[in-house]
């Protein structure tokens, strides 16, 4: 028997959507391609529909009493351990992210330390927030007047192309409770997908964050008038669709935004609504 | 006594008959059920489909927590499910259990629903495990309080130990209770029947014995309602019919949630009954949250986006 050495077969990573927990093809059945700088191919991530949006957007909505319901503690955790796997996997964000990206493989590296820092910045506002926004307001009477910030819901996220905008955008929206349904432009897919990976060996519950590939002109018209999403991050969309999306949202009252700072507490509070309790002083 | 002249009602005619009928192809059921589910229901044709669908929903609350005003407030949704669209039509039956079968048609007599039917689960229903006696008084009861639809449960537990004849009587019996003045729909549980045989079976025993309408299930065992067991019914109701000239009903229940599957139910009965029994008059739905999910793709066809739960009611 010879001993020459077979050459041996790629293999290849069949790259879906994160719906709910898990990978799903797209229904619609759909692919687009990535390639690398050069025009080499790189994979053939799933071209979502508006029906995954919606499949999506069901997964969040179930998700999310019991998320938000989760002590800030918890969540706190749960963000930090997503944290930890992120760093495991830091040099396989940073090739994937120069090879698709027109950045150099320094440039990918400082983004992904950064990325990784910021994800654990936001988590440590989760038992934070209710201290900074939270208050006790003076009233003319014998009672205690709260003012307590809960989370909004389901809020959709049309991630801009760097990879750090994508991990602003969702760790602000989902420390405070809300759960997201994110959609991620082309370019991005490869790392948004392996970003997945990463959540699905977390202990975050599922349908908390649903990640969907595909395009952002397609997708965002069908999120901002969706009825059962209650804000949407537009940071990802050029500004001259702005106008259109916000007045689609207007229907439900949609809280529409579209950041220029990424790493700032009044991200999070801009997908958290106020609530007012009254109580009695007690004897 | 003739029953459509095909048994006369002894256990051994009824042997006979049933013996002779042939065994379901399961596998070829179940792929036929599942190539039929594939078909695609688009703009016009799910319009009427989604409309069709709501005329035949028997809209249920079968819970020990039920009270007079959760009763009511269901009556109020199957006449007019969607409180801003008069256009949406109203629901093909409320159904309860015998206690609440009063509230039930008063409330619906109080606000313009006297077109929609009070049906009550009846036979110690989920069950079926009581005396003849107390079978009879709990039908009676539910027709005496205004009931025009009787769902009763069969003994199951006498049909998987052969005894055809006690089961057919007992549905001959209250058969005769309900008499002119009740629809009588015979419940088999087919995820406790087991086989497709034992379906079939049943539903030739009881559309022999008079039923007016054969349904799956009592919605509280699982599986219940599955396309297959629904087709295996329908083809019993259209071959019964080719030997009689009777059309029964068939009311599949249970695990039916989406507008999805009550489209995939309205597909089997065209492409297996007919489209005669696309009509709440032979066809229904017995559903809860189904109606929710109608609803809310029905305002997305209307509106042109996504529908939320929040714009439907908690029921």
């Amino acid at each position: 028997m010879t001993t020459k050495k077979q050459p041996r077969v790629d293999v290849k990573k069949t790259y879906k959507l994160f719906i709910n927990g898990a990978f799903a093809r797209s229904e619609s059945g759909r692919v687009f391609e990535v390639t690398a700088k050069n025009g080499d191919f790189i994979a053939n991530p799933a071209l979502a529909s508006r029906k995954d949006l919606r499949d999506a957007v069901t997964a969040a909505r179930a998700a999310q009493s019991g998320w938000a319901k989760a002590t800030a503690y918890n969540r706190g955790q749960i963000l930090y351990r997503i944290a930890e796997m992120l760093e495991g996997r830091a040099e396989q964000f940073e090739s994937e992210i120069a090879l698709t990206s027109q950045i150099t493989a320094a440039k990918a590296k400082a983004q992904v330390t950064d990325a990784i820092d910021r994800w654990v910045w936001y988590a440590g506002w989760s038992d934070k927030l209710q201290a900074v926004s939270g208050a006790t307001n003076p009233v003319s009477g014998p009672f205690f007047n709260f003012s307590i910030s809960e989370p909004q819901g389901v809020i959709a996220i049309a991630s801009d192309v760097s990879f750090i905008d994508f991990i602003d955008a969702i760790a602000a929206a989902v420390v405070s409770g809300n759960t997201t349904v994110v959609l991620v432009p082309g370019s991005l897919a490869v790392p948004a997908m392996t970003f997945a990976e990463v959540l699905a060996t977390s202990d975050l519950p599922a349908g908390v964050i649903n990640i969907l590939t595909g395009s952002l002109d397609e997708l965002a018209p069908w999120a901002a008038s969706h009825m059962d999403i209650d804000g949407f991050d537009i940071s990802g969309i050029n500004k001259k669709k702005h106008g259109e999306l916000k007045v689609a949202g207007a229907e439900n009252l949609k809280r529409i935004h579209a950041f220029s700072t990424g790493q700032s507490p009044t991200r999070i509070l801009a997908f958290m609504e106020s609530k007012t309790v009254w109580h009695s002083v007690g004897v | 006594m003739s029953f459509y002249g095909l048994v006369d009602g002894s256990e051994k005619s009824l042997l006979k008959f049933l013996e002779q009928l042939s065994g379901v192809d399961q596998v070829g059921a179940d792929s036929r059920a599942a190539m039929l589910a594939t078909r695609s229901i688009k703009t016009t044709s799910k319009k009427w489909a989604i409309d069709t669908a709501i005329s035949m929903v028997d809209l249920t609350t079968l819970e020990g927590a039920d009270t007079p005003g959760k009763v009511r407030a269901l009556c109020s949704k199957a006449v007019r499910p969607d409180p801003i669209d008069p256009t949406v039509p109203s629901v093909g039956a409320i159904c309860v259990y015998n206690d609440m079968v009063e509230i039930a048609r008063t409330h619906l007599d109080a606000i313009g629903g006297e077109h929609v039917p009070v049906a009550a689960v009846s036979t110690a229903f989920p069950s079926g495990r009581a005396s003849m006696e107390v079978k009879i008084q709990d039908t009676q009861d539910a027709i005496n309080a205004g009931a025009a639809e009787i769902d009763m449960v069969i003994d199951r537990g006498a049909f998987l130990a052969g005894k055809y004849g006690m089961v057919f009587d007992e549905i001959v019996k209250i058969r005769e209770i309900c008499g002119e003045k009740a629809h009588l729909k015979v419940i088999f549980e087919t995820g406790e029947l087991v086989t497709y045989d034992n379906v079939r079976k049943a539903s030739y025993l009881a559309m022999l014995a008079g039923a007016d309408f054969i349904k799956t299930s009592t919605g509280k065992v699982a599986p219940a309602a599955t396309p297959p067991v629904v087709l295996v019914m329908l083809e019993a109701v259209r071959d019964f019919y080719t030997i009689t000239q009777r059309k029964i009903g068939v009311k599949p229940a249970g695990g039916i949630r989406t507008t999805k599957d009550a489209i995939k139910q309205l597909v089997l009965v065209n492409e297996t009954a007919g489209p005669d029994w696309l009509t709440p008059q032979l066809f229904r739905i017995g559903a809860s949250a189904l109606l929710n999910d109608l609803l809310m793709q029905r305002m997305k066809m209307s509106d042109g986006y996504y529908a939320s739960p929040n714009y439907v009611s908690i029921d």
